[in-house]
């Protein structure tokens, strides 16, 4: 033993001064080229955030033309500038622009790069007991890949043909044919560019993750002691390796066929009545790689946003979670079939019927992990000692979305179904609130719940609670009317209904969803200054604010670079040790060996402390 | 249970099995473009499937540089066996040879494209051609990056830091120089086949 100790104490030291380099580095190493996993992450947070911003502020944008299509916008002049039309409505062009960069900000820069790089970087050393990422530069690179692309997709806002305009799914031969639309020139370039730096910073941050999570554990750490939270982020890691290269191989003939004239896309295309050159290529070929991707990209946004719902809604129940060994089997099932139903996306493009049937098998199946995971959720309430901070209540938010909007996967996951509901606001309301609004609420539940480990101050409750009504509220009313909208078969991405007699009955529940959206957007700033105010003036967090059993409590509440000022902690048991039968307090950490707990042990717990007696025999135990 | 208190308890949780970080990530990248080659195959297989394809011979240069990616295959190992072994300066040796042969794989690349011009198989054409040059090109930006890679195991070698007991760099150039040779057969047996 003493030698061991011994070694430990060297360990320390050298850490130490490892740690003291690290505090004595200028502002630069310190807060902008940082390799230290906490400071990453809180980068990954804030420009997710701005973006998150802007992505909001451009659907109300278009959500004022649908609401409101006869209203005279010329207000928005000096900030909107050409893209209003003389009598004061968006340019019908800059309209599709909007749900373009909407959509693409929203899936790509917030709910992956701003969700996975923030809650991964920050909770994966924090949680296993790791100093650090397994390679700090590597993760820097990451962010600044990230950072990269950002600037370039902002930039590409400000463009006077405008950004790419062709749905965020890109599909050719809209998106690669500049005389398409003005949106398919430099923007649509820009829009290329800086996905490929996007794919780029999502692998080094992916290969980082899983690297991380399988061989940078401490000591006792096994797979099944892992937080759930791990689980899911290590799995859309690996969901990210396999799916991530198959968009850029979509988009690199993509880029060959707009810049250098090939036809992998393109075939029989006549503009203004004079032919393209391009022969023998297939449009439908785009779609099959683009959801290849698109599709586990779903489930990139959706599992970190479960993976924290799992760890804030037990923790908060204080009880177990219900079903451990489910919840991370159904994570696994929900994995590997993400890649297996891409052309659900594509039902209406002339598949065969019986490829079809295939599909919606494969995709109906989804149902039983997720609806396992609703249950797990549900029964690790049921009966527990639930306290409703923030954090908890957007957990729940989540678990109230992944149910309604899962339920109407259903009917568009049939590929019968599908033919009247596809690409109509149906479609628009179930992914919102499936994947969009339970992401989002995934990502706000983690800020508000890690907030004080991130910057060592607490939120204020209240405004939390403000926040969450006024959002969980506008979601609803935003996204179930449309439902209706999109039965009635209005079709998504229209700038304007109002020609067509059919559908200007909606014209009132378009205007509620658009003051809804509103009112849902400004609710936002309740958060923004929650969070920005409580930065530097909440009050000072205690060690563990939430009784929670994981490792990153046992930190210091600023913990310096590498977390731990002494030895890492070694694991005993499980995160989970909620209301533990005869324990004293309701919840037991992670670090805490069972010979500590004698009074809440279980037979198998105990089997794991052996005695030692030195040079006694077993018998002498009994004395 | 309280007897047990009395005593010096001991608990011994297992260490958590690992391997280097690193070689890990290298492996995780080699799947990574692997799923991109895969991706580009079936594309190429989709694409094939709904007809309008361009038959035409693949260059008979693309045979050699299989040849050519197995010779540098061979010498790599041996350079890793020499490392293994600490003989320093057959390392250097190997590592200089299957850079060489790298090179030439890249020439043997450049003109199996200029015989592909000479039967008028251009990048802007039938996808059958463009696929090829976009499979090629690509597989030869990777041939690039570990030739880069091989140079900084060449500079490492000469400065005599790698040996038995540091072979971390040494092996992971190693896998991934096999792995790219390997994608290049299965890219021709591929192409050979799907005509």
């Amino acid at each position: 033993m003493a030698t061991i100790d011994v070694h430990h104490h060297i360990e320390t030291h050298e850490h130490d001064d490892h740690g003291h380099e690290h505090h004595h580095g200028n502002f630069w190493t310190n807060y902008i080229f940082s390799e230290d996993h906490k400071v990453i992450a809180k980068q990954f947070l804030l420009t997710g955030m701005a973006w998150a911003l802007i992505g909001g502020v451009l659907s109300v944008l278009f959500r004022l033309q649908l609401g409101f299509p006869e209203a005279n916008l010329s207000w928005l002049k000096p900030i909107l500038g050409g893209w209003l039309t003389a009598d004061g409505k968006i340019d019908p062009d800059f309209y599709l622009a909007l749900v373009t960069m909407h959509g693409t900000i929203m899936v790509f820069f917030v709910l992956t790069a701003g969700l996975s790089g923030t809650f991964s970087n920050f909770l994966i050393p924090l949680q296993i007991g790791a100093r650090d990422m397994a390679s700090g530069f590597m993760n820097m690179l990451s962010y600044w890949f990230f950072f990269l692309s950002s600037v370039i997709m902002f930039v590409s806002l400000f463009l006077s043909t405008g950004p790419a305009a062709g749905g965020w799914v890109i599909y050719p031969p809209l998106s690669a044919l500049p005389q398409a639309i003005p949106g398919s020139g430099l923007g649509m370039t820009l829009w290329l560019v800086s996905m490929a730096l996007f794919i780029v910073s999502s692998l080094l941050g992916s290969i980082n993750y899983i690297t991380t999570v399988i061989n940078l554990r401490t000591v006792g750490m096994s797979f099944t002691k892992l937080p759930l939270t791990i689980w899911a982020f290590f799995l859309t890691a690996v969901i990210g390796i396999l799916s991530f290269p198959v968009l850029f191989a979509a988009a690199l003939l993509l880029i060959f066929d707009r810049s250098f004239g090939t036809s992998f896309y393109l075939s029989d295309i006549y503009i203004n009545g004079v032919a393209l050159p391009n022969q023998g290529g297939s449009p439908i070929l785009f779609q099959h790689l683009f959801w290849f991707l698109g599709h586990p990209e779903v489930y990139i946004v959706l599992l970190p946003a479960l993976g924290i719902t799992s760890e804030i809604i037990a923790t908060n129940s204080r009880k177990p979670i219900f079903g451990y060994k489910a919840m991370v089997g159904s994570m696994l099932g929900i994995a590997i079939l993400s890649f297996v139903v891409w052309a659900h996306h594509m039902f209406v493009t002339g598949m065969n019927p019986f490829l079809g049937s295939v599909f919606t098998l494969l995709t109906l199946i989804i149902a039983v992990p997720s609806a396992v995971k609703i249950f797990n959720y549900v029964t690790t309430l049921w009966k527990g000692n639930i306290r409703f901070t923030p954090a908890m209540l957007f957990s729940i938010g989540l678990v109230s979305f992944f149910l309604t909007g899962g339920i109407t996967g259903l009917f568009l996951g049939n590929s019968a179904v599908d033919i009247q509901l596809h690409d109509t606001y149906f479609v628009v309301a179930h992914f919102h609130l499936v994947m969009g609004s339970a992401s989002f609420f995934g990502m706000m539940a983690g800020v508000y719940h890690w907030f004080p480990k991130m910057f060592g101050r607490m939120m204020d409750e209240k405004l939390g609670y403000l926040h969450f009504w006024l959002t969980f509220i506008g979601v609803y009313l935003v996204f179930f009317p449309m439902h209706y909208i999109g039965i009635a078969g209005f079709p998504r991405r229209y700038y304007s209904w109002t020609a067509f007699e059919t559908f200007s009955g909606f014209a009132d529940l378009n205007m509620l969803v658009s003051i809804a959206a509103i009112l849902t957007l400004a609710a936002q700033f309740v958060f923004l200054f929650n969070f920005i105010y409580h930065i530097f003036r909440g009050k000072p967090a205690p060690a563990n604010p939430w009784n929670a059993t994981t490792l990153e409590w046992t930190t210091p509440r600023l913990p310096g670079h590498g977390n731990w000022p002494g030895e890492i902690p070694t694991v005993y048991r499980w995160p989970y040790d909620y209301s533990k039968p005869g324990s004293k307090e309701d919840f037991i950490p992670q670090h805490i060996p069972f010979s500590e707990t004698p009074e809440s042990n279980l037979p198998h717990e105990n089997d794991q402390i052996k005695l030692d007696l030195g040079g006694a025999g077993v018998g002498g135990d009994k004395h | 249970m309280n007897e047990a208190v009395d005593f010096k308890i001991v608990e011994a949780p297992a260490k958590p099995i690992s391997m280097n970080p690193k070689k890990f990530g290298m492996w995780l990248f080699i799947a990574s473009v692997m799923m991109l080659f895969m991706s580009l195959t079936s594309a190429y297989i989709v694409r094939q499937a709904e007809g309008n394809w361009l038959y035409f011979e693949l260059p008979t240069l693309f045979l050699i540089s299989c040849g050519v990616i197995i010779a540098s295959s061979v010498s790599m190992q041996l350079g890793f066996w020499a490392a293994k072994k600490d003989q320093f300066s057959k390392i250097k040796t190997y590592v200089a040879i299957t850079t060489v042969l790298g090179f030439t794989f890249l020439v043997l690349q450049y003109l199996g494209w200029k015989d592909m011009v000479s039967n008028s198989v251009y990048l802007v054409g039938n996808p059958s051609g463009s696929f090829i040059y976009i499979l090629t090109g690509l597989h030869g930006l990777h041939i690039v990056s570990a030739i880069v890679y091989l140079l900084i195991v060449l500079n490492s070698a000469s400065k005599l830091k790698i040996s038995s007991s540091n072979m971390t760099q040494m092996e992971m150039c190693t896998t991934y120089w096999h792995f790219l040779g390997l994608l290049w057969l299965y890219l021709f047996v591929f192409l050979t086949l799907l005509r």
